[in-house]
């Protein structure tokens, strides 16, 4: 077990190298830059551009150096917590994501707890129910809700929000907290704002999971052990908790390592529609303008949230199944 | 027989199935009983309801099953009133009296220890559930009860296999922990539901022998399910008979083989293959279905003659030298280092004459598989050669690749064991046996229409099934059609992995029948693995017997089974179980640990950690046994 976590942990090394390098040349490839697109934009408007500030821009972050030297900074800056200089804003990349990564992980989190609390009791009542009216039923708005985009779902809600509520659900906070330190005012604006974010992004991803539950769960009840379990007498309910649930468990987990980086991605079209204040938006903005340290940096640390989260993943699967810890992955 | 009160009496049960096309009746009208203390056995084929009859007494029918009459009457000996027997057919589902008798009062074991186990929890774990279900525990009491009965069911090491997962165990030890489970309640009546189907004959005995022990030391009754006949002889005191849902014919062991009465018992017990059949006698199987070989014939008659022009009938067709495989060993522990490479094949030598069957005998684990796929290039040797001549020269089979190596695939097919997996459920039939026409190139698309459509009729089936799919099919016609694919490409020598292990006893008369036609007509060389004497005997002419990877014993058919030389051959025959009450399994004297284990063979037979010590040593009549090479054959032949 000690050897396969020291190769695991190994094995993370040269692949976080790898990302890292695709997303730079990826970046690097395209043949304008944030600056000459800074230029073209300004002259285009007719005003003059402060070639000093931009000659002194490039040269502090070694433009004038070959991609390969520039890399290595980055990288080098990367590896000390330095996530580099977004030009955009004008501020250190740290501080332009700084509180959104809060509130995405808060939205996030929220959604997939909304997912889950709703999918699996969904999921296995279905499975135990199979071919009941009721199965048929919550299987069909499962689907519906997976069909259905999120941005569209998001831009029904606002309409029908104006126009028989005169409410406007958009943002994260009523607007004048926007840039306010935390308070409680604080606080309770963003948990009543957050719900309607939560029940927009969550629709899908609970159509979803209502599915892979269902047909996991199907698929170990046929199983012999659980006519094992009956032939011993144990209550059904108990038999389905302890046996085929905990073995439907395992895609369960192994669904984690996909979960980490949607966390801080968000949904970026929902995010953007609603003008909630999370990282999405920001992103595609980042990529838009070709602010490379801010989109680049972004991008690695999404990188390593899914490494990370495909790690945890098998170290808990290897935890909850004998089968992975005794016999094939410890080897 | 009135003395004994029964403990479970079925009346004119009806159990019916709820399909899409209506209502279908699977059980109609049964009823037999169990006496108190005894065995009973169910016989039957595949799909006769037997294994429903058992599912209706613990009330674990499928959802689409259910009841539509008759009683099924427990009588509960531990009753404190003395009260009326419980009609467990009246007991609604999964309510809490049929969950007190499950378990509790009536225990159950299943033909596939494996899957019957929960893979993620502990066999102590799953064994306590029980017990902690149907008895007040004390805490500290759980664990010391299980590890009693784990001991009572022979693990040598309770304390440790209580904290064992299913996977760690071998078959034998599985269906141990299973009994473990379905006993630590010490349930009046036992169903057991083929529960040595899947095991290799030497633990069925030992399995088999511990039933016996077990039902003396706890005084339970046990219902039997199972279609070997065999067991049956062995085991049980009364044997209920059953076809198509409906009793054939019931009474006691002695009446039922002494005396059979009704035709489809008689069919059945001739439909068995035994070890005292004359040589030319054939099976009867129960619905024999002949092919038409005539127009298989002539393609294959012009191979034969071009043939036999050249070859010298001495030089085997297939000869296997010095054969070695091993695969890399598991590493132990958590820092352990990997164990030693574990030995698959070990120096193994045999021939096949042309036109000859040569059986292949051995347990699960002994390598037998390994050899087949060895000579058929599926896996990669470490050492020795492979030599097959057809008459136009030797050729060195694992040295072959390129166009050589492609034409070679022709002169060696295959029939593998589960006729279930090795037909591909997307393609038809034609497309299924013309497949290897196809790679290979072998005539006009019309002409391998036709050359398939032959085929079908040479293995039996009909030429008009050829556009439907393997799932109409049943598992002996499946396996035809695995016979005709294998037969496409006019090959030399087929490789038969187990071929019958997977069907019904009156199927397996089919099939082992055709596959005899076909080697007389057709002139076809076979090497036949199986781990049933009784069917090897029937089919092969020289029988090789394999135990950890090595031949340990050779020799023609009668030779091997009058006079058998090596301990494990022995030890193999002797747990085979007779359909005859005369020839009774001598539970004593089975070899109770491995049989396999070379520890408890002959010390002349046991290599003392070099296996080079051991050498083929020739007994005359082509009976050759591999032992110490310093011992006088005298000693062997005794």
């Amino acid at each position: 077990m000690l050897r396969y976590l020291i190769r695991r942990f190994m094995i993370m090394i040269p692949t976080l190298f790898f990302t890292s390098a695709i997303i730079f040349t990826v970046i690097n490839l395209s043949p304008t830059d944030y600056f000459s697109n800074y230029v073209a934009e300004l002259q285009a408007q007719g005003e003059k551009a402060d070639m000093s500030r931009v000659e002194f821009l490039k040269r502090e972050y070694g433009f004038d150096k070959p991609p390969v030297e520039r890399y290595f900074l980055w990288v080098g800056g990367l590896l000390h917590g330095d996530y580099g200089y977004s030009f955009e804003y004008q501020l250190p990349v740290k501080d332009v994501v700084g509180d959104r990564l809060y509130l995405t992980i808060l939205v996030s989190f929220s959604t997939i707890l909304f997912t889950w609390l709703i999918a699996f009791p969904i999921g296995i009542y279905s499975a135990t129910h199979q071919y009941s009216w009721a199965d048929y039923g919550l299987t069909t708005l499962g689907l519906l809700g997976l069909a259905i985009p999120h941005f569209l779902l998001a831009l029904l809600f606002m309409y029908f929000a104006n126009v028989w509520f005169g409410l406007s659900i958009g943002g994260l906070m009523d607007p004048q907290y926007l840039n306010a330190s935390m308070s409680w005012g604080k606080v309770r604006s963003v948990l009543a704002h957050v719900w309607i974010p939560v029940l927009i992004i969550g629709t899908a991803g609970t159509g979803a999971m209502i599915r892979t539950v269902r047909a996991n769960l199907l698929e170990e009840l046929q199983k012999q052990y659980v006519t094992t379990a009956r032939a011993k007498g144990l209550h059904p309910f108990r038999i389905l908790i302890k046996y085929p649930l905990r073995l439907a468990m395992n895609f369960f987990i192994s669904d984690i390592g996909s979960i980490l980086p949607s966390v801080v991605s968000g949904a970026e079209l929902v995010a953007i529609v609603l003008s909630l204040q999370t990282t999405g938006p920001l992103l595609i903005h980042a990529l838009q303008t070709q602010d490379m340290y801010l989109a680049g940096s972004f991008l690695m640390f999404l990188a390593t949230l899914t490494i990370v989260g495909v790690l945890i993943s098998d170290i808990a699967l290897a935890f909850l199944d004998p089968r992975i810890r005794l016999q094939g992955g410890a080897r | 027989m009135s003395e004994t009160p029964d403990i479970l009496r079925v009346n004119q049960l009806r159990i019916s199935f709820q399909l899409q096309r209506g209502a279908l009746d699977v059980v109609r009208g049964v009823s037999f009983r169990v006496p108190l203390g005894k065995t009973v056995a169910l016989v039957g084929e595949s799909g006769s309801g037997k294994t429903v009859i058992s599912q209706a007494i613990m009330g674990l029918l499928p959802k689409a099953g259910s009841i539509s009459g008759g009683q099924i009457l427990f009588d509960d000996p531990l009753k404190v009133d003395g009260g009326e027997p419980v009609d467990i057919a009246r007991l609604p589902r999964d309510g809490r009296e049929i969950r007190h008798l499950r378990g509790g009062r009536i225990g159950m074991i299943f033909q596939e220890p494996m899957s019957s186990l929960s893979p993620v929890h502990t066999i102590g774990n799953q064994i306590e559930e029980a017990l902690r279900l149907h008895r007040p525990i004390k805490a500290g009491e759980g664990r010391s009860i299980t590890e009693a009965m784990l001991e009572m069911v022979g693990f040598k090491n309770p304390h440790r296999a209580y904290r064992q997962y299913a996977f760690e165990l071998s078959g034998g030890l599985r269906q141990r922990a299973m009994l473990a489970m379905a006993l630590i309640c010490h349930p009046a009546l036992l169903i057991a539901d083929e529960p040595t189907t899947a095991l290799d004959v030497t633990i069925q005995a030992q399995v088999l022998n511990l039933m016996r022990s077990l039902q003396s030391d706890l005084g339970m009754s046990i219902l039997l399910i199972t279609h070997d006949l065999g067991v049956v002889a062995n085991m049980a005191d009364e044997v209920v008979v059953i076809y198509h849902g409906e009793i054939m014919e019931a009474g006691s062991a002695n009446d039922i083989f002494r005396h059979p009465q009704h035709p489809y018992l008689k069919a059945l017990l001739a439909a068995l293959p035994h070890f005292d059949m004359k040589p030319g006698e054939r099976l009867t199987a129960l619905r024999d279905t002949s092919g038409d070989l005539a127009p298989v014939m002539t393609s294959r008659r012009q191979t034969l003659a071009e043939q036999t022009s050249t070859a010298q009938p001495s030089t085997p067709i297939l000869a296997v030298n010095n054969l070695r495989k091993t695969y890399p060993g598991k590493r132990s522990g958590i820092l352990g280092k990997r164990a030693e490479r574990v030995v698959a094949v070990s120096d193994v030598s045999f021939e096949i004459k042309r036109g000859e069957c040569l059986g292949l005998v051995g347990e699960s684990g002994s390598g037998k598989t390994s050899i087949g796929k060895l000579i058929m290039r599926a896996i990669k040797a470490d050492s020795g050669s492979v030599v097959f001549n057809n008459g136009s020269g030797p050729v060195d089979v694992l040295a072959l690749h390129g166009p050589a190596g492609r034409r070679f695939r022709t002169a060696i097919q295959m029939i593998f064991q589960d006729p279930v997996s090795s037909l591909s459920p997307r393609m038809t039939v034609l497309n299924i046996i013309r497949e290897p026409l196809e790679i290979h190139n072998q005539g006009s698309p019309s002409e391998q229409t036709a050359r398939v459509a032959d085929l079908m009729s040479a293995v039996g089936l009909d030429r008009r099934f050829l556009n439907r799919y393997p799932h109409s099919f049943s598992g002996g016609q499946r396996q035809r059609i695995g016979i005709a694919r294998a037969l496409a490409l006019d090959p030399e020598l087929i490789i038969c992995d187990e071929p019958v292990s997977a069907l019904d006893v009156s199927v397996q008369a089919q099939v082992l029948n055709l596959l005899k036609d076909l080697q007389r007509e057709l002139g076809l060389t076979y090497l036949f693995i199986s781990h049933n004497l009784a069917v090897v005997d029937y089919i092969a002419q020289r029988i090789a017997v394999l135990a950890n990877g090595r031949i340990v014993e050779i020799a023609p058919r009668g030779v091997l089974f009058r006079s058998p030389a090596h301990s494990y051959t022995q030890a193999l025959l002797k747990a085979v179980p007779f359909p005859d009450l005369d020839h009774p399994l001598d539970f004593t004297s089975v070899a109770l640990r491995g049989a396999s284990n070379p520890k408890n063979w002959a010390p002349q037979f046991q290599d003392e950690g070099d296996p080079a010590s051991l050498t083929p040593i020739d007994l005359g009549q082509g009976h050759i046994v591999l032992a110490r090479a310093t011992i006088d054959r005298k000693e062997l032949v005794a």
